[in-house]
């Protein structure tokens, strides 16, 4: 499966803001991160504020918030405020042929399994996993390092 | 079970293998969440995996902390580690874990489910599995927040007519 520019980015904000509690960040800031232009990512911003998921706060200091629940609010909650995740629409140009109904049975199987997937998956979860990385990075690093140095101390 | 497992677990919750006396709490608590009574079923159960149990088999029980007698039963947990089944090396499975619903959110289903896995790397595997229907959403973010991801294997069925 493959996500939307605005998808990602909106799943990547929404983990920047959940990255502590209470976290305010401008899109510029966001942005910096993940190198893409405050412009785009005003506009997916705006959708997700529509959703009630981030607020604004103006002023100095001001920028985005996180206002959803993070164990409750699913990646499913975000994605599909900008992909189209219904199941294999039903195409009247096509007459409902075996086949079509076959192909269609099938593809809706992906799709009930994506939208699980998907559902299954907080923002809270989704933290903890990134954590998990972040931690198995930090370590396979530090090992290279100690290593290396070992190597050197060996020279 | 292992003082590991029991020690990790929440302050307030404590995690042992299951006893007769225990059998009509889980009958009880099954029936409020699902709304099924099975009372056949669980006594079969316990027989099975808490009174002759095998090494591989496990039942264990979450309780809160307290005096003996006002310890009440707060979740349980089931599963047995099954071998070369599908192919698959020795691995955990977890087949039935409930928690009291108003206890939700407590550290209960965690502190079983880490009870469990600490049985079975003690018996030597290192793979857990369960199946969760796709529309239970609660049972499916709790086991994805413990880090459960989608495995090798996919589920398949067929209506016999």
């Amino acid at each position: 499966m493959r996500l939307q520019i605005s998808t990602q980015l909106a799943i990547f904000a929404v983990l920047e803001l959940t990255a502590s509690e209470g976290r305010q960040l401008s899109v510029a800031e966001i942005g910096r991160k993940y190198a893409v232009s405050s412009h785009h990512l005003a506009k997916v911003m705006h959708v997700m504020g529509r959703a009630g998921l981030v607020s604004s706060v103006r002023g100095v200091g001001g920028g985005y918030q996180f206002t959803g629940n993070v164990r409750r609010t699913t990646l499913l909650d975000v994605v599909q405020l900008f992909e189209d995740l219904s199941s294999a629409n039903q195409n009247g140009a096509i007459a409902a042929t075996p086949e079509d109904q076959t192909l269609r049975e099938v593809l809706n199987e992906i799709d009930d399994i994506v939208r699980a997937t998907l559902g299954s998956i907080t923002i809270a979860t989704m933290r903890k996993l990134v954590g998990r990385r972040s931690n198995g990075r930090d370590r396979r690093a530090k090992g290279t390092l100690s290593q290396r140095k070992k190597h050197l101390r060996a020279d | 079970m292992s003082k590991n497992a029991e020690a990790k677990t929440d302050t307030t919750v404590r995690v042992r293998r299951v006893q007769a006396d225990d059998i009509a709490n889980v009958i009880a608590l099954d029936a409020r969440v699902t709304k099924l009574s099975k009372a056949e079923y669980w006594n079969d159960v316990f027989l099975r995996y808490g009174r002759q149990r095998r090494p591989e088999q496990f039942f264990l029980v979450a309780e809160n902390r307290g005096n003996r007698e006002g310890s009440r039963l707060l979740g349980f947990i089931i599963g047995e580690i099954r071998t070369w089944e599908f192919g698959s090396t020795p691995c955990g499975w977890v087949f039935a874990l409930s928690v009291e619903p108003n206890m939700r959110l407590h550290g209960v289903g965690s502190a079983l489910l880490e009870a469990i896995s600490s049985e079975f790397k003690k018996a030597g595997v290192d793979k857990m599995r369960t199946m969760v229907a796709r529309d239970s959403r609660l049972p499916l973010l709790f086991f994805r927040s413990e880090g459960m991801m989608a495995g090798p294997y996919i589920q398949l069925e067929k209506d016999l007519v």
